[in-house]
């Protein structure tokens, strides 16, 4: 929904209907796209909806123990991957010593769930040494491999561009690099466009050959790791999975790639760049070329550093030795070669991502890789924390509360709360809507607390219109006629309802900024009801008010409006007959000596 | 109700009103003593930390037919903590206790096997970490801190450093007075309560933010007058928001006190407890303090103002000489107001000014707002 421009819209004073108009089109529209969308009612966190629980064992068969410091991390890191926006509600546990359980409500995507909590995401640059076809054609994804790995089938064209811009400064693989399997970039000097001359690279780069030359590149001494790489065999899943268990970053070793769904054996030296070296890593689209989804990454100052290093080494090489293998939970994601040193700090990883391959990626690598290694013990769905009858009871109370709201509001201010109920309706069913549909949309989830802080969200947007109520009040106790007291009372009435507001927003941009889970979530919830609240009240009861101004059941003042300057105890204007709709009898000042 | 009405214009006018800055002492000592209550309630009772917090106990049992209700009467019977009881997929019980360590847990598990009449080794006991992390508590202590100094800048810079003071006291004010009373009424702390106070951080800032508006708005031109001090001024200013306070108040009470006195009281509901007795204490103080404590706060901080003080010895020598003007001063308490474009010249009538009436017509009335005797 594109609010409109908020403030001074000439249009809202004088054509009360096109906003009213407007609103309750976006209602309708809204409404309408929920009802398309197939999500009527707003997602529920556990607490209310329950969901599915994934239990996690720590693996130790590792160098790194198991204990209590790895474990917290551990958590944190998941908990940041699954609450990616903070607002889904998924809750993260130790249990035991070596357990973690990951709780998910309802209706999220399970699935994407427990690949992202059980990935380490541990990745390193390492040079490759040698590369060999192992021959026979992908047939499983190795999505479905435990290890998670994200990149489901990602043909390798990295590029890396040096000139600190996004994708749109790394040229575009060509069409042929791509059937190649493989596209470079140039290190682009910042003052050249990009060329075609990487397409034409690529073309020369011929499709990896069977032939391993780097046997040669790995000093003596390494007998053993060449044994292991002659007879790795990447084509079964269970060898892949194993392959790069229980290796040092600082050791050469062997992984598995897929290029063009033909596995590759690689013999991979020491990691020259580490994953905790990535600062933070984003999913782009690329628009300038046919790369697709790609993962941009940006070094820390020393990790670019070091990348500009093996890079310009790799660069004098010959293939394959002047390729690297970027290498995530020791499956090779992909292997673009070097023409010349990048400098600049940052990297793309390019595949055959798809969108949420690509942005699951960016998150692990942004958040960086567990302590610890995980597998998954046992997946099951747990009934709500909370009993139904919680909600149904806090619901019911909720009503009540409300409809003692509304008595308390048509006692005092008899017809003007057509207008308030009104407005509150209206603002609830936005409030509702929007929750509906940002389930799918953000993987919103509602908790208890979230409901109770939309009741409480419905006392401040009320406020909004008991201050403007007031003002107008006060403008006919000055002994003005219904019109005019509307339109003066405004611009005041706006003023201290947008000052207050921008408290409770710069409140929920804070909190969703700088914080994690529980009250990120909150922070989202609050930050919505607010801008609600001025977009209801600017498009909704201003112009309501501006229309009922000219009813004559308001604008005489009938006992039951609301607006009866006698009740209200006004000031009996200087000039004893009203015109209804006539202009304001000024107030006279009578001056002081 | 036209009463409630009559009410309104008479505080508008200014022929009613309650010296809030004359008794400013009283309502300071008021909340003093109910910080210092809620401090040492704090102090002496501490607050009962839910599993999300500190961890606790974790027991599975094997398939059963008991029902999740049954089951947290058992645990809550068992452990004396309210327990959050889940069925798993495969017909298991999960129920979790907060605060346990081993020895209370093998205790708690043959209770629960005596309660499910089975055999306890039917019963896995594990100790949970809580999912509340020190990372997210420390991430919110950052983000609050970050948004407090925000907070007072923009107030600083929207209103004038006294206020942005005045809304921080008040802040704490709310704040340490219902982490108090939680305290003493020993609910367990739970995700939802930090939410609650979180919300009432909200509303309390906004709450006092709105009676500065008005404020703000009825001492523009403060200083080009010789009627009334700032503290007059500043008492008229909360009389003249009264009614939408009281009325913001009752909106925003009534459905938590809903929630809280029917949803927990006769549902007996656990959770909505926590959330709603946070927020329910967190809006009265938020309400109160607006009035009582931040705007007498400010008027405390301007009255040391040179500037300010200059203008009270005007006036109060001016009342001296002229008890004549005095009548005028009694009448006019009414009505501050900010007149509209065709009368901004006239400084004067931005903060008092007699409406279309007589002086005669005030003879007799009450006295003025703030009036010193």
């Amino acid at each position: 929904m594109a609010a409109p421009k908020k403030g001074r819209s000439a249009s809202a004073q004088s054509k009360p209907g096109r906003s009213l108009a407007l609103i309750l089109i976006a209602i309708v529209g809204l409404t309408a796209g929920m009802f398309a969308s197939g999500h009527t009612t707003p997602r529920l966190g556990i607490d209310l909806a329950g969901g599915t629980s994934i239990t996690l064992k720590a693996k130790s068969d590792q160098g790194s123990a198991i204990n209590k410091a790895n474990m917290n991390t551990a958590v944190d890191i998941m908990n940041r991957r699954v609450n990616g926006l903070g607002v889904s509600e998924a809750e993260v546990q130790t249990q035991g010593n070596d357990n973690i359980i990951v709780n998910i409500p309802k209706g999220t995507n399970s699935e994407k769930a427990r690949q992202q909590v059980g990935t380490t995401a541990k990745l390193y640059f390492r040079p490759v040494l040698a590369q060999e076809a192992t021959g026979s054609a992908v047939t499983a994804s190795p999505s479905a491999s435990a290890s998670g790995s994200s990149s489901a089938s990602p043909s390798p064209s990295a590029s890396a561009s040096g000139t600190g811009e996004k994708a749109t400064s790394s040229s575009s693989p060509s069409a042929s690099a791509t059937s190649q399997g493989r596209a470079v970039t140039d290190a682009l000097k910042a003052d050249s466009t990009p060329s075609a001359s990487a397409s034409t690279k690529a073309g020369s780069s011929a499709s990896p050959s069977a032939s391993a030359s780097g046997g040669a590149a790995v000093s003596e001494g390494d007998a053993a790791l060449q044994a292991k790489y002659a007879a790795l065999d990447c084509s079964k899943e269970s060898v892949r999975n194993t392959a790069g268990d229980g290796v040092k970053p600082g050791d050469a070793t062997v992984a598995c790639g897929e290029i063009d769904k033909v596995w590759y054996k690689y013999l991979l030296g020491p990691a020259a760049v580490d994953g905790t070296e990535v600062d933070k890593a984003q999913a782009v689209f690329d628009t300038q070329g046919a790369a697709g989804w790609q993962v941009t990454m940006t070094f820390t100052k020393q990790g670019g550093k070091k990348f500009a290093d093996i890079t310009g080494k790799l660069a004098q090489n010959q293939q394959p030795q002047n390729e690297f293998g970027i290498v995530l939970d020791g499956n090779v994601v992909s292997s673009p070669y070097v023409s010349s040193s990048i400098t600049g700090g940052q990297a793309q990883i390019s595949g055959s991502f798809t969108q949420t391959e690509a942005q699951g990626l960016a998150n692990m690598l942004s958040y960086g890789a567990l302590p610890l290694s995980f597998e998954e013990q046992s997946v099951t769905t747990v009934t709500a924390a909370l009993g139904g009858d919680q909600l149904h009871a806090g619901l019911l109370a909720g009503a009540i509360g409300l409809a003692l709201v509304v008595i308390y509001l048509v006692a005092y201010y008899r017809g003007l709360a057509l207008i308030a109920l009104a407005s509150l309706l209206v603002s609830a069913a936005l409030t509702y809507v929007l929750m509906a549909l940002l389930g799918p949309a953000i993987g919103f989830a509602l908790n208890l607390p979230a409901v109770c802080g939309a009741i409480v969200a419905i006392g401040i947007t009320a406020d909004s219109f008991i201050v403007y109520f007031e003002r107008v009040r006060d403008e006919i106790r000055e002994g003005r006629t219904l019109r005019p007291a509307v339109e003066r009372a405004w611009p005041r009435a706006r003023r201290t309802i947008l000052v207050s507001d921008f408290v409770s927003f710069l409140a929920a941009a804070v909190l969703f900024v700088v914080t994690v889970g529980k009250v990120q979530g909150f922070a989202f919830t609050l930050g919505l009801t607010t801008v609600l609240d001025v977009v209801v009240v600017f498009f909704f009861t201003k112009p309501l008010m501006t229309l009922i101004a000219r009813r004559k059941f308001f604008a005489n003042g009938h006992k039951w409006s609301g607006l009866d300057p006698k009740s209200l105890g006004a000031q009996p204007p200087l000039r004893r007959t009203r015109r209804p709709g006539g202009p304001a009898a000024g107030p006279v000042e009578t001056k002081e000596a | 109700m036209s009463k409630l009405g009559n009410l309104g214009a008479r505080l508008h006018r200014g022929e009613i009103s309650y010296d809030f800055i004359g008794h400013r002492k009283l309502w300071y000592g008021i909340s003093i003593l109910i910080t210092i209550t809620a401090i040492v309630g704090l102090a002496v009772r501490g607050l009962n930390m839910g599993i999300d917090f500190q961890g606790g106990a974790v027991f599975t049992t094997e398939k059963t037919s008991v029902t999740v209700s049954q089951a947290e009467e058992f645990a809550k019977d068992a452990s004396g903590h309210d327990a959050v009881v889940q069925k798993l997929g495969n017909g298991t019980l999960r129920i979790q206790i907060a605060g346990m360590d081993i020895k209370q847990s093998n205790q708690i598990k043959d209770d629960l096997a005596t309660d499910f009449k089975t055999d306890p080794e039917t019963i896995t006991a594990e100790l949970v970490g809580p999912s509340w992390g020190d990372q997210i508590a420390n991430k919110a202590w950052q983000g609050l801190a970050i948004f407090m100094v925000l907070v007072v800048i923009y107030l600083a810079i929207a209103f004038e450093w006294r206020m942005a003071i005045a809304a921080l006291v008040a802040l704490i004010h709310d704040i340490t007075i219902t982490v108090g009373i939680y305290a003493l009424v020993g609910f367990e702390v739970t995700p939802g309560t930090v939410i609650g106070l979180l919300t009432i951080l909200g509303y309390s800032l906004y709450d006092t933010v709105v009676v500065f508006d008005s404020l703000k708005e009825q001492t523009k031109d403060l200083t080009k007058q010789t009627r009334f001090t700032y503290s007059e001024i500043a008492n008229r200013s909360i009389n003249g928001t009264l009614v939408r306070s009281i009325n913001t108040t009752v909106v925003a009470l009534l459905p938590v006190a809903g929630l809280l006195f029917i949803g927990g009281g006769f549902l007996g509901a656990g959770t909505l407890n926590d959330i709603s007795l946070s927020l329910f204490v967190g809006l009265a103080a938020g309400a109160y303090s607006s009035i009582f404590i931040a705007t007498p706060l400010v008027a405390d901080l301007k009255e040391r103002d040179p500037q300010i003080k200059a203008l009270r010895k005007r006036v109060l020598a001016k009342r001296a000489q002229g008890p004549a003007e005095e009548a005028f001063a009694r009448t006019s308490a009414g009505a501050g107001h900010t007149e509209g474009p065709e009368d901004d010249d006239d400084a004067e009538a931005a903060v008092v000014g007699p409406r279309h009436q007589p002086a005669a017509r005030g003879r007799g009335r009450g006295r003025p707002s703030g009036k010193r005797r």
